[in-house]
């Protein structure tokens, strides 16, 4: 288990190590660089510029530089806001985002799980039915529209009672959350759900079902002991790949809710092309669900014994 | 118990009959059979169906509807769908003060009055000239009563008439006039005047947007016809219509064409590695590890940084580049699995037996064999597509304007969502509904090809 972890945590610095070399590359690629901005400058004045940023050196030797600078943790200064280190906005907007996160998964998975049981106790009846089809249009409705319609609702809401039930926008307190995390993981739930049917239903037919009916176990005992604990698996696996989809999902969800989150931050600097920041939040998300996946990983190695990580 | 006559004839063997060796049904092949399973799939059908439907809609839609989807139609901006485009002939805008005309003031506190009847060109207002010498006019399009606010403040006024000219289109809008004390504070005593503005065009516009010809005779107040736009106009005075119908060229042959490439690129990726097997299949797996490990959307953002796009350029070429780069490595994966369990297969071994060449045996089983799960990656494959599409659009990153596709008038309809829910509702609709049909396809797909994932929803 600890060889395992070791190794799988090793191969993780390399993919880092890999996402970290492709954003220096292609970043390097663009054309234009970071100082031609609207001022015209001399010559002088940008050879200091350059010197400063280490800019005047080779390509190769920066590309050390970078990768050193990476593994203490620094990912540079702003080009576009002054005085402004990545590592502060990082710090600064990803706990926003964070915490959208988090609520989002756990609305997905206990949504998924719920939603997924119930349609399979119920399977062909009109709760399989009716879920089914929000699962399909969960799925098939794209997020910003999904975010669009339900702030459109929020504004309805308010009108209709007077007051601000729900705020339509912004962050602050839990309220400000609500709809924008359900927002962001109901595609995830959809997904979940639709897993979680199919894996309740291949359970029921298994022999150790039978065997609890068998010994006369009362119906809810069998469905939270046996069907729910068994069917629940497949669906941890999938979590790892369902956080990746809701940190950038939040792209969109931060835009339009105006949530200061990293997302929203990090299309901001891609519109403003200042290159640390671009560059910083991708190793950084980069990072983030590498860590994310190994540990959802590791969760399901320690949850199923079946799984005794050993391929 | 019934007696059983039987005679010595009854012993003789059957003449041999060819009947027996006869196939009495046609055989199937794998795509016949599966093409028969997907038919009985009544979901499946209809989702190829509203694919058909879909494809028509954006290919030989702006042959049945040749309007020029960039072409700006300024006296409908914004409007909805079914909306009413009767227009009234009028003569040329002058411009008015009470002076020339007497107006009777209405009976209310202070004699606010609609001067001549409104239209958008102008809305014209007079009130008593007596009491406060100022007057504030605020103009609403909802009303005052039921909102509580009086809108836009238009003007401070001395005289004791307005000329509203701004922005004016057909509907009903509510002006309220407040005095306003000496020291320019609102008093109370407002009064509110809803007035219904009708749509006229001039005689000279209306030969310019060739509604009527030079020699026809026309009178003022005659009633014309403005240009038919079936699904409304969107904050340009752009056809909704033919918009969709190019936007859908652009999010379909994305959608559609990216999954092919990639799927395709990571097929060749995934048979040789997974033919190869040994170190080679390790190295090049591990590669494709690292490109799965590259956060998908933020890349996408980041390609579509490094490629640029030039002045002029619809941006579709560097989005399906980048998505062929990014999204090949999961096709391959499934190919080489599926590879290295056919490798093992008995009719390999033979094939190879009986002298069969790598490229033969791989052509002529192995890819063949793999068909049914390649075509089934590749419409699930749609769907995500089509949505990174939307979604990069959505946020600014997608094709240019004014190049037209889904993605991107959602980005520019949700702009306007509150007053114009139609400019988001109509490409959102066509988006989701073509999601849709390729997913239930995709999984009609699987059901009919690929037995060992049927039944698994």
């Amino acid at each position: 288990m600890m060889t395992y972890f070791a190794k799988r945590l090793l191969l993780g610095l390399v993919t880092i190590w890999f996402i970290a070399s492709a954003t220096f590359f292609g970043m390097h690629a663009v054309p234009g660089d970071p100082l031609a901005g609207d001022k015209a400058m001399t010559p002088q004045i940008r050879a200091n510029l350059e010197a400063k940023y280490g800019l005047d050196q080779p390509l190769g030797t920066q590309y050390v530089i970078y990768l050193g600078n990476i593994a203490r943790g620094d990912f540079g200064i702003s080009y576009t806001q002054e005085n402004r280190r990545v590592n502060d906005i990082i710090r600064e907007h990803f706990p926003i985002s964070a915490t959208l996160g988090i609520l989002a998964i756990v609305f997905a998975g206990l949504g998924g799980v719920l939603w997924g049981a119930l349609t399979a106790l119920y399977r062909n009846q009109w709760p399989d039915v009716v879920i089914m089809f929000a699962v399909i249009l969960g799925i098939s409705v794209p997020s910003f529209v999904v975010a669009a319609i339900s702030q459109w609702s929020l504004v309805g809401l308010n009108l209709a009672a007077g007051t601000t039930i729900l705020p339509i926008g912004g962050w602050g307190s839990v309220w400000h959350m609500l709809v924008p995390a359900l927002v962001l993981g109901l595609s995830t739930m959809a997904y979940l759900t639709r897993l979680m049917r199919s894996s309740m239903l291949e359970v029921v037919g298994t022999d150790y079902i039978r065997t609890a009916k068998a010994k006369g176990l009362p119906p809810t005992q069998i469905f939270s002991r046996h069907q729910l604990r068994n069917a629940i698996l497949p669906v941890i696996t999938v979590l790892g790949p369902a956080i990746a989809g809701i940190t950038t999902g939040g792209f969109v969800v931060e835009i339009v809710f105006a949530i200061p989150g990293l997302g929203r931050y990090f299309v901001q600097a891609i519109q403003q092309l200042d290159y640390t920041v671009i560059m910083g939040t991708t190793v950084f998300y980069g990072a983030f669900l590498v860590f994310m996946v190994i540990l959802v990983d590791l969760f399901y190695g320690l949850i199923d014994p079946r799984v005794r990580v050993d391929q | 118990m019934s007696s059983l006559k039987l005679s010595s004839s009854d012993f003789q063997p059957l003449p041999p009959s060819e009947a027996v060796q006869q196939i009495s049904r046609p055989s199937l092949s794998y795509w016949a059979d599966a093409w028969r399973r997907l038919r009985e799939n009544p979901r499946a059908m209809a989702s190829l169906g509203l694919i058909t439907f879909l494809l028509a809609f954006v290919n030989i839609g702006p042959a049945l509807w040749p309007v020029d989807p960039s072409a700006q139609d300024l006296d409908q901006i914004g409007i909805g769908p079914g909306a009413d485009r009767s227009v009234t002939l009028a003569a040329h805008f002058k411009a008015w003060s009470p002076q020339q005309q007497s107006v009777t003031l209405a009976d209310n506190d202070l004699g606010f009055t609609l001067a001549t009847p409104a239209n958008t060109q102008a809305v014209r207002l007079a009130w008593t000239a007596t009491g406060p010498a100022r007057h504030r006019l605020y103009r609403n399009v909802f009303d005052p009563e039921t909102t509580g606010s009086l809108g836009l403040p238009l003007v401070d006024r001395d005289q004791p008439w307005f000329e509203d000219r701004l922005d004016l289109q057909p509907g009903t809008y509510y002006y309220t006039l407040v005095p306003l004390s000496v020291d320019g504070m609102e008093t109370s005593g407002a009064v509110t005047l809803a007035v219904d503005v009708i749509r006229v065009i001039s005689i000279a516009q209306a030969l310019d947007r060739g509604l009527i010809d030079a020699d026809d005779t026309v009178q003022l107040g005659q009633r014309l016809k403005l240009a038919w736009h079936p699904l409304g106009t969107d904050y340009l005075g752009r056809d909704m219509l033919a918009r969709l119908m190019y936007g859908g060229q652009v999010s379909l042959f994305i959608g559609i064409f990216a999954p092919l490439a990639f799927v395709f690129l990571g097929v060749i990726y995934g048979s040789v590695s997974g033919f190869l097997g040994g170190a080679t299949d390790q190295t090049m797996m591990r590669f494709a590890d690292f490109v799965v490990a590259l956060p998908f959307l933020l890349f996408m953002i980041l390609f579509k940084v490094i490629f640029g796009i030039g002045p002029g350029e619809s941006g579709i070429w560097p989005m399906l580049v980048a998505m062929i780069i990014l999204l090949w490595p999961a096709p391959a994966r499934l190919v080489r699995g599926q590879i290295l369990q056919i490798r093992e297969e008995g009719y390999v071994s033979a094939s190879r037996l009986l002298g069969g060449t790598t490229a033969y045996v791989v052509g002529r089983h192995m890819l063949p064999n793999t068909m049914g799960v390649i075509l089934v990656t590749i419409t699930f494959q749609v769907p995500s597509a089509i949505f990174t599409e939307a979604f990069l659009s959505f946020i600014g990153m997608g094709v240019a304007p004014p190049t037209p596709s889904w993605g991107a008038m959602c980005n520019e309809g949700i702009k306007s969502m509150l007053t114009r829910p139609h400019e988001l509702m109509f490409p959102a609709m066509l988006i989701s509904i073509t999601v849709l049909a390729f997913n239930l396809l995709g999984d009609g797909l699987r059901d009919a090809l690929d037995a060992r994932m049927r039944g698994a929803e």
